[in-house]
């Protein structure tokens, strides 16, 4: 076990590695440097170099680099708000998106698994053709599609909750992005948890603890639905995923004070800087994500520790 | 079931495994596999749905542009914002030009012009438009294929074929490559490069196939130790030959049914970038830029939006039909329950 766990995390922080010196050759070598001035002689810009460090090799300057991004420390920004750390900036943000994707993956996991272990019960009736068109139609439809059929229909028709999001209602603020952005665990979830549970039904175990004269409500609820959900956790690593990347949209359209609407104002913008500091951190709780869900499987089913493990050998 | 052989069991239970209407079914007694595959395709009704869709988007992308007279970059400040108005329908009081009870044709004097999916903001044909969009979508999808089936098929095919050494260090790369978001590789390389089409095939061919290489890693790596595979080496066949006539041809389904799982994030990620500013520059349209430009005035002229939103929601809906009828018409195992 101890093994597997180092080799993962042998592997994220080479991932991690990878990622922050290609962040760091991007700012080394991006198009216009800020002693492009033509006012200024050799000496200058060699004095301006060493001020900033740039006459060092660049292995020493991407240590540097390294241990300041690590430390949480990311420079400033260019163009949306100049001269502001950027940690600043996003230390009010960072916990509206977490705020947001959280409900949404709990929301989604939530109706999903309940739809999907309906669908399975009474398979073949109108719960399961439900959890079927729900399912497809959750997992290909964009999920900016919902958000604008929502903001017009529940928003702007109805006028239920707020279109844009106000600082001042933070909690009916954000309903409709936490609809818009479950749509797509909701279906996965509704999905997987269907087959999965149709499978968990089938199984001898089942039929067994049936047989004992077990009542329905703890042969499905304690019997079934505990195998139904070790399988689960491995669908929600990528979910979760999908999710940050589908809230940068889903912020953008409710105006929502998270990282995500930062990193498309700051492409919009070309601020570089903010836009290499919130990959990184994308990257990092991506990373960290993944090796979490991993190292939780790895320790709820052993079975699956112990292929991976024979499969690392190769 | 008409006649059911009933076995007395006592009251719990029931035996169902001897049943009269358990045979050998005559009529599909021997077809060749591709034959089975059409069959048990066109029986799913989802995936007939889903084709059927794609071809009639795919006929509409064609000859779309160039059924109105409209072109795509043309600016006419005079139609701004106009209904759409579609001369057939106008009769039903739908599409008949009017939005919010106002008509604007009228009030233009433009009592012989239709816009089937109206103007946009700059008086561009939003039909013309939507269909220009829609060919760049499905440019990206046929992209999609040809990077999944050239890169991710070989690279997948040398990782599991070869094994030890040489698949232990390629599985690490994509380890390594799977451990990136793919839409912050793709956001960042917009940033080098410039935003336009190459860009987003870029992006794609450095980690669209990543997906692919594993499903044609994890066949391969099923099919290397069967006999078939044991006997055509004893005969002294070459690894290329192996792989290529042996083993290829018996993936070959999955490997289509996963490519046609990647055409929607394909387009999907295009329709991201360009809904982000990073897509294809103005004044060419995609589906992605088409619903960021209606979405500035979503509220106002909500069919500015409603037209490429559903067209691209179609089209990535159709093809996943497809996949999943694909998937269970090559492998019928495979199939959900």
């Amino acid at each position: 076990m101890s093994r597997y766990i180092l080799k993962r995390l042998i592997l994220a922080v080479l991932t991690l590695l990878v990622i922050v010196f290609v962040l760091f050759l991007m700012l080394q070598y991006m198009p216009g440097s800020p002693f492009n001035d033509e006012k200024l002689n050799a000496e200058q810009v060699a004095a301006l170099k060493s001020k900033y460090g740039l006459d060092q090799p660049v292995y020493i300057r991407f240590f540097k680099y390294v241990s300041h991004m690590v430390r949480g420390d990311f420079g400033l920004s260019y163009n949306i708000q100049k001269n502001v750390p950027i940690s600043s900036m996003i230390r009010g943000r960072l916990p509206v998106s977490i705020r947001l994707g959280a409900q949404a993956v709990l929301l989604g996991t939530l109706l999903g698994l309940v739809l999907g272990v309906m669908a399975a019960l009474w398979h073949n009736t109108f719960v399961d053709t439900l959890c079927t068109i729900v399912s497809v139609v959750g997992v290909s439809v964009p999920s900016f599609v919902f958000a604008f059929f929502l903001l017009y229909n529940l928003g702007f028709k109805a006028g239920l909750f707020p279109i844009l999001y106000k600082v001042t209602l933070p909690v009916s603020s954000t309903v409709l992005p936490t609809l818009a952005l479950s749509m797509f665990p909701l279906a996965q979830i509704a999905r997987f948890s269907r087959t999965e549970m149709l499978e968990v039904l089938g199984s001898d175990y089942m039929l067994f603890a049936e047989s004992k004269g077990l009542t329905s409500f703890r042969l499905h609820a304690v019997h079934a639905l505990r195998n139904v959900l070790i399988p689960i956790i491995t669908v929600l690593a990528p979910l979760i995923v999908s999710l940050m990347t589908g809230s940068m949209v889903i912020e953008k359209i409710f105006s929502v004070p998270g990282v995500g609407s930062l990193l498309v104002t700051a492409i919009q913008s070309n601020d570089y800087n903010v836009v290499v500091s919130l990959t990184f951190i994308y990257c990092v709780m991506y990373i960290g994500i993944m090796l979490v869900v991993d190292m939780l499987y790895g320790v709820i089913d052993p079975r699956i520790r112990l292929t991976k493990e024979n499969s690392h050998e190769g | 079931m008409k006649d059911e052989i009933k076995i007395e069991t006592g009251r719990e239970f029931e035996l169902v495994g001897i049943r009269a209407d358990m045979h050998i079914d005559k009529n599909y007694a021997s077809q060749s596999f591709w034959k089975d595959v059409v069959v048990r395709f066109t029986r799913n009704k989802g995936s007939v749905f889903g084709m059927m869709m794609i071809l009639l988007i795919l006929i509409l992308a064609i000859v779309g542009p160039t059924m109105n007279g409209y072109t795509y970059d043309n600016v006419n400040l005079d139609h701004q914002n106009l209904a759409p108005r579609v001369k057939w329908l106008s009769h039903f009081s739908i599409f008949d030009g009017a939005e919010k009870g106002v008509d604007r044709y009228a009030a233009l004097g433009l009592s012989d012009t239709y816009y089937w999916f109206g103007t946009d903001t700059l008086g561009r044909d939003l039909w013309t438009r939507t269909w220009e969009g829609t060919r760049i979508s499905l440019f990206i999808a046929f992209v999609a294929v040809v990077i999944d089936m050239v890169i991710g098929v070989s690279y997948g095919l040398v990782s599991g074929y070869f094994g030890g050494a040489v698949d232990s260090f390629m599985q690490r790369i994509v380890e390594i490559l799977n451990g990136i978001p793919t839409l912050i590789t793709v956001t960042l390389l917009m940033l080098v490069m410039e935003p336009g089409l190459k860009s987003i095939i870029l992006a794609l061919m450095l980690t669209g196939w990543i997906g692919m290489s594993r499903v044609a890693r994890a066949q391969v790596l099923k099919l290397k130790e069967q006999e078939y595979v044991l006997a055509a080496r004893t005969l002294g066949i070459g690894h290329i030959d192996l792989i290529a006539k042996e083993i290829l041809p018996n993936i070959f389904g999955q490997l289509i049914t996963m490519s046609m799982f990647s055409i929607p994030s394909a387009i999907f990620s295009e329709a991201f970038l360009s809904f982000v500013g990073l897509g294809v520059p103005t004044p060419m349209a995609s589906l992605g830029s088409l619903i960021n430009d209606g979405y500035k005035s979503f509220l106002t002229h909500p069919y500015m939006l409603v037209f490429p939103t559903v067209v691209l929601a179609l089209l990535m809906l159709s093809f996943n039909l497809m996949a999943d009828g694909l998937r269970d018409a090559f492998d019928p195992k495979m199939q959900e329950l």
